[in-house]
Order: structure tokens, then C-alpha cells, then sequence
């Protein structure tokens, strides 16, 4: 049986990333520059690594699918960024930090992990300040924080509606200053296809030139994947249309476990779905429910006639609202973690008091804010927010309450990675959302940011030196290696193969049937028997994707249907993986919850006996069933607790 | 309420950079006007798909403004006829029953086409990387409150730190000027006491980068601030060439 | 100070100043001309003691030819460089951003006011200045006479008008323009700069074209 080891530093919990950086291994000044190391991915995480590698002298290769790194997905988080300041002094603290964050993530993250986390989140405010981030700031000139869902403190920095934008263009521009510096050499619109391990570490990876369709090898001393989630599984997210698992997946392929693979997050606020021709799904930022209030009609024939367009939300009286968060958590009302909100809203439309024209949707007002603040007030907090979802939806959300729906937007599983981000191959590293380790099983609001910039910043830059230090000796790797030419080798016959199926359908058209599989059976409520179907129709649809899937055009130039064919062959496996996780797992937990286990008040039902583990599963080649291995986790700090948040 | 039209679209169509482009003209039936305009295009290349052509190339990704992928030049206009607006953010309740909507790269020396509307905008990034930063390193930063920043100020840096890089100025720009995408960024740092420090190294090295990529002069006319999808503003520029200015008649 | 030629805001750090300049070339000017409506003889004080063959009208002379040629000369540098940066391919659909028509037309104003100056030197400034200068034939004294008879021609004072109309669209882009690439403008002050310019270009344009008018319609030299 493989021992999954997570190299947890001894000592107390507020000790360990001290101990583990006095005693870490370094590499001398002279040695980084003969050290190279690729970065996949220039988001918040993959941005900030590559700039604070090159910064320390390491010779970096920094790869994007975009025409530029600013382009990252990170780019569209809208609401804001976690740290432990406590400068409002409402009593917070790097341990309620990681504590709210263990807690919100339903006690299936790693304790050692999550508090080192909350522990460098003050230095990531810091040095985005540095950077020039423009937070908002009260008239002292100080800065402003405000709430967020799951915690009863404001700990959330923020710019306007935009802050991902913000912390994402600060880390481009060190990456920026670091590519003029001749430090990090950017590749972009490059999509590596594969990862190339020599004598079981990894060495290199393989692309894909966008522009000219070339394959090109790319080697070096460590490898890491910053390459975000794989929530366009779903077809219809608020992942960006072309964000995509790939890269992780042929990490997975290559032996890296993927860890609780099961665990995605549905967002509570999203603009609701309205036709088939939809291609995405518009997040709503999570920050509105600082002010909004959420709900449904109380009665049934109410709810029916502003389906049927016969009533408007504002002709609905006061004492016929249904704020049914408020009524269910009192203690955290419209805040409860993003998780309880999804669940909570789907039971209500469910339950038949849905509203829009499908029945789909519930709402979100801000008519007491507005009464209370002023429309200025909340204009300046949200303004951008709300033109953003009049432009979609053509409503004002002045005037009317906004229509919300969940949506798929994050996913906490990813790549398996120990407390130094390595994964169980030597020498691949993943940072961000593509690994699997600070979230558990639910993520907070806000704490997506902190995650990649403290991987970027301030955790991998001196846990990669642990390993690279055991390599100053080993010289540049020649690309013409025969590991290298049987891995492009491979990905010429995939890519041949998927070029000359010639069938009927597009790319999308299978797409679209994969997300439907995947949000029926593997979404928000999953049991035994829709994921076992789940996995059957995966497997039938993959199927036929390669034998029917049309791919016009050349591969010897831009080929969008081509990029798409070879993303959407692996979310097939990736869904099938989720599927078996998913089942694997007989318990309700944060973002994963089984119909099967639950409350008689509806609530997720933990099994911390039988489940309390981090499922890692390693890939045993095609058609054969992945294996999964199980990593403990221990609590040895926090006492586990059912989750609540109603007193 | 949000009806169904049908429309035609006029495309440049265009092999490679080298290549000599056309215009092609596609029908399209039964649009819902509530799906968004790259949904409509969307819907022609799965049509062209299934009829064995190949179908349209443009940028697009996170689809809701804020990545700057997005470009189009739509019936005049960078990012069509909505205003404040990208793209992806633009719906097709903006269009007709009837209409021809004409579709075009943007058109720039700065920014050559690589394939029908998609264009090649690294000259930005090159631009920010001769300058468009921060001198810091990672680690060893004071406390972030240990410089207070007048609101007034963090606004107007916000302001211009709004810009997406999408090129919607140099676009819309009869001189093919740049000046509102390096002010933005002069501007946001020169506001901020953390970027004072540099702001005149910054403005003299960013503006000759962009005088070295062939951007054009700027005339003032606007036209950049009217098409951002971000409301940048072109006092901005009045920044700039006040910073640029001041940085020459100092050495 | 090579970065006067060679980068974008130097150049139009000339290109503004230049045009400044013109503009308080263009006050004075006009300022000089009302005098007629008055008396023809201030006004021929003004025009043969003041600028006449001395050396200093020869210096101010020389400085506003200098920045009149600096001005075009920029002119048509920034104009070609501007082109060169538009690309090759133009839209095919027509440029539907609102924009003030008379920054997209600078340069097509700047061409047909220099145009018209051809004309107004031969008119005015040979007569005047030039022939006194190189001690040519007929130079005339009475300046005053001269603009009478000049513009007792219809067809010159409609021209002089369609000329001053030209420059006031001219003037109401540039002079703020000129403010802006100086740097002397921010969201505050843009609006008043606007219209802070429509008013210069105005009372110049207005100044020039009332003069002709007054003389035409025999109403100057009120004091006569």
C-alpha cells in the first residue's frame, strides 16, 4: 500500500513554516542562474511564482494560453482578498483566520497548510500595496475592508468590484519588471500538451504553438503547474472559455495523484441560465450580499405568476418575501458560506417558489440598502457590478431585485501536492487553484486570491529551493532526449487522430452534452445511483466524441476547434474521475453533497469516522480504473465541529 | 422583451498575417436577441462548422468583460454600438431584424492581424515591460498602512488602473495612438506614493517604447475615451504628457 | 533636446507651443486690425511706425514666420507619422465615434487657412512690408487705404470669412488640445478648457472677420 506522505514540519501549528524555513535547504545565488524552472499559467499564482523566481535569480520559462499574461482568469474574481490585519479591530486574528477557513472548508483540509496560509496573508496585502494595488481606502487614507460569507469579521481588502483585476495586474506587472530584467522569458499563447519525466522527475513539457501549430519542446530543472481548475468540466461555468484542466490532467497521466477531485464549488450568485445558446455563466460577486438580501416568494401561486410574467418581485408585499437565509442562519443570514447559500437556493426552486422564466432563479435585493444608505452608497460599492447585470440581463437592479442562480466556479480538488506543493513526482510543482490543498472541501469568498499569491509569493519560491538544491550539479537538459521525442510523438497521434475522425458534430455539441451529464448527476445534489449513470453516459459520450467529432480547418495554424478538441478529451476523463470520487465518498461535505447523507433538516451530513482522508487517485492508463489512495488527515489543533451557522 | 431576428454579418476573413484578407458575408436565423454578440458568433461557426467550412477566429475568454481578450471593430465602432461595454459584454437586443452587421479586426500598424479578427496586441505587454511597474521585490515591504493615500488620490488611481489592455484606443484612433493605454498606466502609479518614487524613469521609458512600436501621435480627439469600455479618461493623458514633460526638462 | 524631434509627446510639445504662440500672434493681429473700425489713422500709426521697416517688426516678424513654419512643418511630420501608425487596411465600416469634427480635421483647416495666406500675404504683407524692405516699387504708406480698397471687393471678404471660419474650427480644437498636451488640463478644468477655447477662437475670429465686414460696409473709421 503507497504511503502518501505530506511532509508536515514538526512543532506546534503556529511554529511549523517557521521551523520548516529555518531549517529549509537553500540554493546559493551563483547556483539559481544555472537553475531553470518552468512556470505553466501566469495568474495570480503563475504570475507571481514566475516573478518572484526570476527576482531570486532562477532561470524561468513562464507559458500562457493567452496573448498576454494579463489575461489569466484571476482577472475576473471580483469581490475581494482575505488577510488576518485585523486593522478594523473587530478581534481577528491569523489563527480565526485559519480557523474560519478549516471550518468553512468542512474540515477536509490539511491544518499545517491553511494555517501558513492565513499566517502569509498580511504579507500579501503588503506587498500588493507595495506594487501599487489600489485597495479602497477610507478618507484617513487608510484601508478599507469589508465582510464576507463565512466569517464574522471584515477582513476583505478590496478594489471597487474588480480586485482580482487588480492583484493580477500587480503581479503581471513584477512579472513585467522581471521579463525586462531578463529574469522570467514569457511564452505566450503556448498550451503545454504534456509533461516530460526523465528517470521518474520531471524535466520538460511539450506545447502547443497557438499561432503556428507547432509542437515544441521546453525543458528544465523543475516544473511547476499554475493552471487553475477544471470547472468548464461543466460546459456552462464562470470559468473563463478558456480555462481548462488540461495541463493537470496530463500530470495525472503521468503519475501525479489528483486529489478529491469531487470537490467543486457552486456559487450561490450567478446570473441564471436563458437559453441553450448560452457559452457561459456570469458571476455575480459574493460581496453583494453584504447589502443584498435574498429571497423567494412565501406562496406558491405568487411564485407561479412571476414565472408567467403575470406579477413583478416589487408588487410582492413584505410579508409575503420568503428570506429564507435569514430565516434558516440567523446568526450568518445572506453570509453563510457559498456552499449552505447554493444548496439552500436550489431546495427553495426545487421546492417550486422559483422565479424567472424558468423557475431557476431567486432574488437578490437591495431595496433595504438602498433605503438605508442612499443609492449613492451603494453605487460606489457595487455600481460596476449592477451595470455589468443590466447589460446582460437588461433590468436595473435600482429598480428590481436581481435574479441569481448557483453556478460551478471553483473547484477545490486538483493536482495532490505536500507541504511543499510538490507532488508526488520529483521535481512537479502546483500552485493555486490547480492543486488541491487549502480549501477542503468548500473555499471561501476571498480566499482564492490569498491562496495563489501566498503559493506565488511567498510559499513555493522557498519550498522549490528544498528540491532544487539537491540539483546543482545537474547540468541543462538536452530537448532532443528520447523522453522528450516519444512525448511529442504521442501528442502528434492524438492530435492526427482527433484531425482525421472527420465526423458530424463540433466540439461544443459534445461539450454541451458533457455539462448537462455532469450538472444532473455530479452537481449540487449527487447520489449512488445518478453518478454510476454519470460515469455509464460519460463514458458512451467520450465514445462517441471520438469517433463523430468534426475538426475543420489545419492544425498548422490557428485552429480554435482543434485547442477545443484536445481540452474537451480530457474534461471527459476529468468528469468520469469526478464521478468516482464522488461516489467514492459516502458522506455530505462542503461543496460535495450526497442526497444519500443529510440532516432531517436538510443540512450536510459529515462523516468524519469513515471520510475524514484527502482521496488521491493515480492513474492506471486507459480504460483501466484509477486507484485511489487515501491521505489522513489528522486534527490535531482544531476540535471538529458539525458546521453551523445559525447560532 | 427580447425577440428573435435574423441578421446577416459581413466578416473579415483573412488566412495569416501575410495573407490578403476579404469580406464574407454570413447569414444567420433566429438570433434570440438576449444572447450576447459572441454567442451569436457562437451559433455561425457551429453553423459553419456543420456546413465543412472552417469557421471564424476572434479572441475571446473570460466573456465578461474585465480580460480584455475581446476586441471587434462592429459597425464603426470598437466593441459595436453599446457603450462602456466590451464585447463580450454587448448583446444582440442592439441589433435589428434586417441588419448587416459588419465585423472587422481591429486595424492598427501597431497591432498586425494573425487570423481573420484576431490581432496581435504583445506590443502592449511590451510597453508595461519597459516600465509600466513597481520596482519591487517580492518579500521585505513595509506595513500596508504605513503610508496613508489621500481617498481622493487611491480613487483616481482605481480610475485609471481600470483599463483591461484591450486596445479599444488604439482601435478607435484616427493616429493609431497609444497614449490612453500608456497613461492609464503612468497615471495610476504617479497618483500612488509607492510609484512617485520612479513615476519620471517610468513615463520617459514606457513612452519611448511606445514611440519605438510605431504608435501614432496623439491629437487629442478623443476618440479613445469615448470607445473604453472602461471610461478611462483622457485627463489621463494631460497626466502623461505633464509627467513625460517634467522627467525631460529635469535631465 | 533631440527627444523634441524624436518622440510623440516632444513633438507635439512643439506642435502645441508653436500654436500658442500663433495664437497670441493671432490676438495681436487682431487687436491691431479693430483699430480700423476706429481710425485710420491710429491704425496706420500701428501699421507703418510700429511694424513698419524697423528692426524690431523685422525681428517679430522673423519669430512669427519661425513658429508659423515650425507649426506646419510638425504639421505635416506628425500627419505622415500618424498615417503610418492608422496601418494599411482601413475599416470598411465608417468611423462612427462621436468626436468633435474639427479634431479629425486639423490638418485639412491647418491646409486650407495656409492657402488662404498665400492671398492675405500678397494682399497685405507684400504691399506693406516686403516692397518697403527691399525698397521695391510702391510700397505703400497708407495702410489704412489699402485694406479699404481690398476689401471693397465682395469676393474677397466672402473668402475672408470662409478663411476665419476655417481657423475658428481650427482654434476651438487647438487651443485646448495645445493646453492638454502641455499637460495644463485635468477631469476638472477639461470642460472650462473647452470652452475656454471656443471663446479665444471666438473673439479672434470674430475681431478678424467684423473688421472686413465694418470696411466693406463703409462703418470704419469711426473717429475719422
Amino acid at each position: 500500500m503507497t504511503q502518501i506522505n505530506s511532509k508536515i514540519p514538526e512543532g506546534p501549528l503556529a511554529q511549523k513554516w517557521t521551523n520548516y524555513k529555518d531549517h529549509q535547504k537553500l540554493v546559493n545565488p551563483a547556483n539559481k542562474r544555472r537553475l531553470d524552472i518552468i512556470v505553466v499559467g501566469t495568474g495570480l499564482a503563475g504570475a507571481s511564482a514566475a516573478a518572484s523566481l526570476g527576482e531570486l535569480g532562477f532561470n524561468v520559462l513562464n507559458f500562457c494560453i493567452q496573448d498576454s499574461p494579463r489575461r489569466a482568469h484571476s482577472i475576473a474574481a471580483q469581490g475581494g482578498i482575505n488577510a488576518a490585519k485585523n486593522y478594523p479591530n473587530d478581534g481577528d486574528s491569523v489563527y480565526r483566520l485559519f480557523y474560519d477557513t478549516i471550518k468553512g472548508g468542512d474540515y477536509r483540509a490539511r491544518e499545517a497548510n491553511v494555517y501558513r496560509l492565513a499566517e502569509v496573508s498580511n504579507s500579501i496585502i503588503d506587498q500588493c500595496v507595495a506594487q501599487g494595488v489600489p485597495f479602497a481606502r477610507e478618507y484617513g487614507g487608510l484601508l478599507d475592508n469589508r465582510s464576507f460569507g463565512g466569517a464574522q469579521v471584515s477582513r476583505t481588502f478590496y478594489a471597487r468590484g474588480q480586485t482580482g483585476q487588480q492583484l493580477l495586474l500587480g503581479a503581471y506587472s513584477a512579472l513585467s519588471r522581471a521579463v525586462h530584467k531578463k529574469q522570467v522569458k514569457l511564452y505566450t499563447r503556448r498550451e503545454m500538451l504534456d509533461l516530460v519525466l526523465v528517470d521518474g522527475r520531471a524535466r520538460g513539457i511539450i506545447v502547443r504553438n497557438l499561432i503556428t501549430g507547432k509542437i515544441e519542446r521546453y525543458s528544465a530543472h523543475a516544473v511547476v503547474i499554475a493552471t487553475g481548475g477544471y470547472g468548464n468540466t461543466f460546459f456552462l461555468s464562470t470559468n473563463a472559455m478558456n480555462s481548462n484542466g488540461s495541463a493537470a490532467w496530463q500530470c495525472y497521466k503521468k503519475g501525479a495523484y489528483f486529489a478529491n477531485p469531487a470537490y467543486a464549488q457552486i456559487h450561490p450568485t450567478c446570473i441564471p441560465v436563458h437559453g441553450e445558446f448560452q457559452s457561459k455563466l456570469t458571476l455575480m460577486s459574493e460581496s453583494l450580499r453584504n447589502d443584498g438580501r435574498i429571497w423567494v416568494p412565501k406562496k406558491k401561486e405568487d411564485a407561479e405568476a412571476i414565472r408567467a410574467g403575470k406579477l413583478k418581485p416589487t408588487q410582492i408585499k413584505e410579508e409575503d418575501r420568503d428570506y429564507y437565509l435569514e430565516r434558516r442562519y440567523p446568526a450568518f443570514g445572506n453570509l453563510v458560506p457559498r456552499d449552505v447559500a447554493s444548496r439552500a437556493a436550489k431546495e427553495r426552486c426545487d421546492a417550486g417558489y422559483g422565479v424567472g422564466s424558468t423557475g431557476l432563479a431567486v432574488y437578490l435585493d437591495f431595496s433595504d440598502a438602498i433605503n438605508r444608505l442612499g443609492k449613492d452608497v451603494v453605487e460606489a460599492r457595487y455600481g460596476n457590478l449592477f451595470q455589468m447585470y443590466e447589460k446582460i440581463v437588461d433590468d436595473n437592479p435600482y429598480e428590481t431585485p436581481m435574479m441569481i442562480y448557483p453556478a460551478i466556479h471553483y473547484t477545490m480538488g486538483g493536482i495532490w501536492v505536500d507541504y511543499e506543493l510538490m507532488t508526488n513526482i520529483p521535481g512537479l510543482f502546483a500552485i493555486g487553484e490547480a492543486n488541491f490543498s487549502d480549501h477542503g472541501a468548500n473555499r471561501l469568498g476571498a480566499s482564492a486570491l490569498m491562496q495563489g499569491l501566498a503559493d506565488g509569493y511567498f510559499v513555493l519560491p522557498y519550498t522549490i529551493q528544498s528540491y532544487l538544491a539537491d540539483q546543482i550539479r545537474v547540468p541543462r537538459f538536452s530537448t532532443d532526449l528520447p523522453e522528450f521525442e516519444a512525448a511529442e510523438k504521442d501528442i502528434n497521434d492524438r492530435k492526427n487522430k482527433l484531425m482525421n475522425i472527420n465526423g458530424k458534430h463540433s466540439v461544443d455539441h459534445f461539450h454541451k452534452k458533457l455539462g448537462h451529464i455532469m450538472w444532473d448527476f455530479v452537481g449540487m445534489a449527487r447520489d449512488a445511483e445518478g453518478l454510476k449513470k454519470a460515469i455509464q453516459d460519460i463514458q458512451a459520450l467520450k465514445k462517441e466524441f471520438w469517433a463523430d467529432v468534426r475538426i475543420p480547418g489545419s492544425d498548422e495554424t490557428v485552429n480554435v476547434e482543434l485547442e477545443k478538441a484536445l481540452r474537451l478529451a480530457d474534461f471527459f476523463e476529468i468528469g468520469e474521475l469526478m464521478a468516482h470520487d464522488a461516489l467514492d465518498r459516502e458522506e455530505s461535505c462542503g461543496g460535495h453533497f450526497r442526497t444519500e447523507y443529510q440532516t432531517p433538516e436538510g443540512e450536510a451530513l459529515r462523516n468524519d469516522d469513515q471520510f475524514s482522508y484527502v482521496s488521491c487517485w493515480a492513474y492506471q492508463g486507459e480504460d483501466k480504473d484509477p486507484v485511489m489512495y487515501k491521505e489522513p488527515l489528522e486534527y490535531e489543533f482544531v476540535q471538529r465541529q458539525t458546521r453551523n451557522y445559525k447560532s | 422583451m427580447d425577440k428573435n431576428i435574423n441578421i446577416k454579418v459581413k466578416i473579415w476573413r483573412q488566412n495569416g498575417p501575410k495573407e490578403k484578407g476579404r469580406f464574407e458575408t454570413y447569414e444567420l436565423k433566429n438570433i434570440s436577441q438576449g444572447s450576447s454578440f459572441l454567442e451569436m458568433l457562437d451559433i455561425l461557426n457551429e453553423q459553419l462548422i456543420n456546413e465543412g467550412q472552417t469557421p471564424v477566429v476572434f479572441d475571446h475568454d473570460c466573456r465578461e468583460g474585465i480580460c480584455g481578450m475581446c476586441s471587434l471593430y462592429i459597425n464603426g465602432h470598437p466593441h459595436g454600438p453599446d457603450e462602456d461595454v466590451t464585447t463580450c459584454q454587448l448583446h444582440m437586443r442592439r441589433f435589428n431584424d434586417g441588419e448587416t452587421i459588419t465585423v472587422e479586426p481591429w486595424r492598427s500598424a501597431g497591432f498586425p492581424v494573425i487570423k481573420d479578427l484576431m490581432v496581435d496586441r504583445t506590443a502592449f505587454d511590451k510597453i508595461i515591460q519597459a516600465g509600466g511597474y513597481v520596482s519591487v521585490n517580492t518579500g521585505g515591504i513595509p506595513d500596508a498602512n504605513a503610508i496613508p493615500i489621500p481617498k481622493d488620490k487611491a480613487d483616481m488611481a482605481m480610475d485609471a488602473a481600470a483599463c483591461i489592455g484591450c486596445g479599444a484606443c488604439v482601435a478607435a484612433c484616427k493616429n493609431g495612438s497609444a497614449m490612453l493605454f500608456v497613461s492609464a498606466k503612468v497615471s495610476q502609479l504617479a497618483l500612488l506614493p509607492q510609484g512617485k518614487v520612479e513615476a519620471a524613469r517610468r513615463a520617459k521609458a514606457m513612452v519611448a517604447k511606445m514611440d519605438d512600436l510605431g504608435f501614432g501621435n496623439c491629437t487629442n480627439t478623443g476618440a479613445c475615451e469615448v470607445e473604453c469600455p472602461k471610461n478611462i479618461s483622457i485627463s489621463n493623458i494631460a497626466r502623461l504628457n505633464r509627467e513625460f514633460l517634467k522627467a525631460k526638462f529635469k535631465d | 533636446m533631440s527627444w523634441l524631434v524624436k518622440s510623440s509627446i516632444g513633438r507635439k510639445f512643439i506642435q502645441s507651443i508653436s500654436g500658442l504662440f500663433l495664437i497670441l500672434f493671432l490676438l495681436f493681429h487682431m487687436s491691431m486690425n479693430v483699430a480700423l473700425i476706429f481710425s485710420y489713422d491710429a491704425y496706420n500709426f500701428l501699421a507703418n511706425d510700429i511694424l513698419g521697416a524697423n528692426w524690431w517688426a523685422i525681428i517679430g516678424t522673423g519669430v512669427i514666420a519661425l513658429g508659423f513654419v515650425i507649426h506646419v512643418w510638425y504639421a505635416i511630420m506628425l500627419t505622415l507619422q500618424n498615417q503610418k501608425a492608422r496601418g494599411v487596411n482601413k475599416y470598411a465600416s465608417s468611423n462612427k465615434t462621436p468626436v468633435t469634427w474639427s479634431s479629425k480635421n486639423m490638418f485639412v483647416l491647418g491646409l486650407f487657412i495656409l492657402i488662404f495666406l498665400f492671398l492675405h500675404f500678397y494682399q497685405f504683407w507684400y504691399e506693406m512690408q516686403f516692397k518697403e524692405l527691399f525698397h521695391l516699387e510702391g510700397a505703400r504708406e497708407d495702410a489704412a487705404q489699402l485694406v479699404a480698397e481690398v476689401f471693397s471687393q465682395l469676393w474677397v471678404v466672402v473668402l475672408y470669412i470662409i478663411a476665419f471660419a476655417a481657423l475658428w474650427f481650427h482654434l476651438t480644437h487647438g487651443f485646448w488640445s495645445a493646453l492638454h498636451t502641455v499637460g495644463l488640463n485635468n477631469t476638472v478644468w477639461m470642460n472650462r478648457l473647452k470652452c475656454l477655447s471656443n471663446v479665444v477662437a471666438t473673439i479672434i475670429c470674430l475681431g478678424f472677420v467684423v473688421v472686413a465686414v465694418a470696411v466693406y460696409l463703409g462703418y470704419a473709421n469711426l473717429l475719422g
